[in-house]
């Protein structure tokens, strides 16, 4: 069994390699802006729900308020380069570290509720937030902030002429969640969050620290989703409170996640690359903005595959290499 | 400027406002009591009544008035519907039982949003004239919106009728007792899935008694029923999720709330008041108000 998982996690790293050297090459045989464009989103997407994975699939503790978080980040490095001056880097390394304490603080009385109570906590924390956001002036307030192109350089992280950089950092920050998914599954961390999540009574009694463990998940998961908002942010060069900090945020880190299977290694990854194109193909081919059918498709497949498959498209693949090795 | 006069009208406006959201969120505590489901979906039910009312508004020239218990029988036939279509495979659910309770109705939630601005366009609607729409009754120099204090009537009317029906009629008895023990429920010859699918037609008319009655003084846009919803699960969980009565209270103390804090912060805030309250209360008790421990 241990040796399984030992050469289950070697497989897994040389697949992800693999995936990662054959995406880096995808941009030379795409050219066309508007595809580069999509998949820009979709490894964003990968990245963001990879990240609430770790505290909402493998601790358990289900988060609809990760847009907090993505404001957060976005906010920091956009408030940080307009008004100061300082390079979006430091930008998003203080919006993750102020993220991950803020995780922590609210995660202090958060914590202690259960169920429902906690998932409403979460929504109304973020709510709180976007409310704050848009009436605080030195912000923008609703209007929110322009982000003015100074260099096309990666030394203020902008780029007008080509997408191709912003595919490329956002590839990194795949890449870099899902090695710090796999690398924690494997820790002692990653048996107490699935210890926690399957029951945290019998894990406290065997001696698993619930509470700090729930708090390292919530910082690790907020400090990667507020890299996220500040990678948006520079990619987007405009945001408002609406835009990074709004509901349908913390709901679009979710569902890639739940379509490809919550608690696991490649859910996140595999559901972002079907939704998110799938999303913005309706969206302008069928759609046209503002006529829903994008919703109709995408929410129809949230139904659809959380009855028939809760356990996530994922299982089919593992299943299919089973069979295979026989 | 506070005086004593804006006080006593804002919180009585608050006392209305709060009955009504005690309506919009009593069909949520309903379900919830009955089988820990919580409808994400709740929101986009109030939704399709107010189209339901402005439908009949606009074609047949009905009042909201008239209009509202058909409304409340069309609701009642689409939650049971819900029910039997999608809840009932969800609770069955093996692997990632919680989530998929939550992520199918919010599913369902984003495909009715999406149908309604398919089919209504995202055009914001309203009830142009209706018999009570713009008129106000003064009492003793407080100004009382006429539609809200109709709301605040169904409601208390409601809550009335919910209590006599969960205490006094037979499936009131069976709803109680599947609350309690739904494996002996079928033990004694009741069909759980029968008074699920009633309850859930139940919480659904109700929801749609309060969009009837809101569409007498609110915009009705596809997205309309987002910022309810939440209310509407504060309320439940601040009353301590799936006691009747809980929202009951809930509503009258989010409504009171709201009006206190639009009254100290700018208009854009007042909805900080209510989720800080929230936060406040699970904080101090994490199953509600009335929930218990």
């Amino acid at each position: 069994m241990d040796r399984q998982f030992a050469q289950r996690r070697r497989r897994d790293l040389v697949v992800a390699a693999g995936l990662i050297v054959l995406a880096a090459l995808a941009p030379l045989l795409v050219k066309d802006v508007y595809v580069q464009n999509i998949m820009v989103l979709t490894l964003m997407y990968a990245a963001l729900s990879q990240s609430w994975n770790i505290l909402s699939g493998y601790c358990g503790q289900i988060s609809l308020g990760h847009a907090l978080y993505f404001g957060l980040g976005a906010y920091t490095t956009a408030l940080l380069f307009t008004r100061f001056g300082v390079l979006p880097w430091f930008g998003m390394f203080g919006g993750g570290v102020i993220s991950a304490l803020i995780a922590m603080a609210l995660g202090y009385p958060c914590f202690r509720l259960r169920g429902h109570y906690f998932v409403i906590a979460t929504i109304v924390i973020a709510e709180i937030a976007l409310l704050l956001f848009q009436n605080w002036t030195f912000a923008g307030a609703a209007l929110g902030i322009d982000i003015p192109v100074r260099h096309d350089s990666w030394l203020t992280f902008q780029f007008t002429r080509s997408k191709l950089p912003y595919f490329y950092f956002a590839l990194a920050l795949v890449a870099v969640a899902w090695f710090v998914t796999w690398w924690l599954e494997d820790s002692k961390w990653g048996f107490w969050w699935r210890a926690v999540k399957d029951n945290p009574e019998a894990a406290e009694s065997l001696g698993v620290v619930v509470f700090d463990s729930k708090m390292g998940a919530a910082a690790v998961s907020a400090f990667l989703v507020a890299v996220g908002g500040s990678f948006y942010a520079q990619f987007v060069s405009y945001i408002d409170p609406e835009s990074v900090m709004g509901f349908q945020f913390s709901l679009l880190m979710a569902l890639p996640a739940v379509v490809g299977g919550i608690g696991t290694l490649w859910g996140p990854a595999l559901g972002a690359v079907i939704l998110i194109p799938l999303t913005e193909l309706t969206r302008s081919y069928i759609g046209g903005s503002g006529r829903g059918v994008d919703l109709i498709v995408y929410g129809s497949l949230i139904v659809l595959i959380s009855l028939a498959r809760p356990q996530g498209l994922v299982g089919l693949f593992a299943r299919r290499n089973k069979a295979s090795a026989r | 400027m506070l005086t004593a006069e804006t006080i006593i009208q804002s919180l009585a406006s608050g006392l209305l406002m709060g009955l009504l959201y005690g309506l919009i969120a009593v069909g949520l505590a309903l379900i919830f009591g009955l089988m820990d489901v919580v409808n994400f979906a709740h929101g986009e039910f109030l939704m399709i009544a107010m189209y339901a009312t402005f439908f009949l508004f606009a074609f047949f020239a009905l009042d909201p008035l008239l209009s509202a218990p058909l409304v409340a029988a069309a609701l009642f036939v689409f939650g049971a519907a819900v029910y039997l279509l999608i809840v009932r495979f969800a609770v069955r659910a093996k692997a990632n039982a919680g989530m998929v309770q939550i992520f199918s109705t919010f599913g369902l939630a984003i495909v009715m949003r999406g149908l309604a601005q398919f089919f209504f366009t995202p055009d914001y609607r309203s009830v142009t004239h209706s018999w009570l729409g713009g008129k106000t009754v003064s009492v003793a120099g407080v100004f009382l919106p006429e539609p809200q204090l109709m709301g605040a009537a169904v409601a208390l009317a409601a809550f009335g009728g919910l209590y006599v029906f969960i205490n006094r009629t037979d499936f009131g008895r069976a709803l109680e007792a599947t609350r309690e023990d739904a494996g002996a429920v079928a033990l004694v010859g009741i069909d759980k899935n029968r008074v699920f699918a009633l309850g859930w037609g139940l919480g659904a008319a109700l929801v749609g008694l309060a969009g009837a009655i809101m569409a007498m003084f609110f915009y009705i846009y596809p997205d309309v029923g987002a910022s309810f919803a939440l209310i509407a699960y504060v309320t439940v969980a601040l009353g301590g999720f799936g006691s009747v009565f809980g929202a009951f209270a809930g509503g009258i103390i989010v409504g009171l709330v709201e009006a206190v804090t639009a009254l100290v912060l700018p208009p854009s805030l007042k909805s900080v008041g209510i989720y800080a309250v929230y936060l406040l209360v699970v904080f101090i008790r994490p199953r509600g108000l009335f929930g218990s421990m």
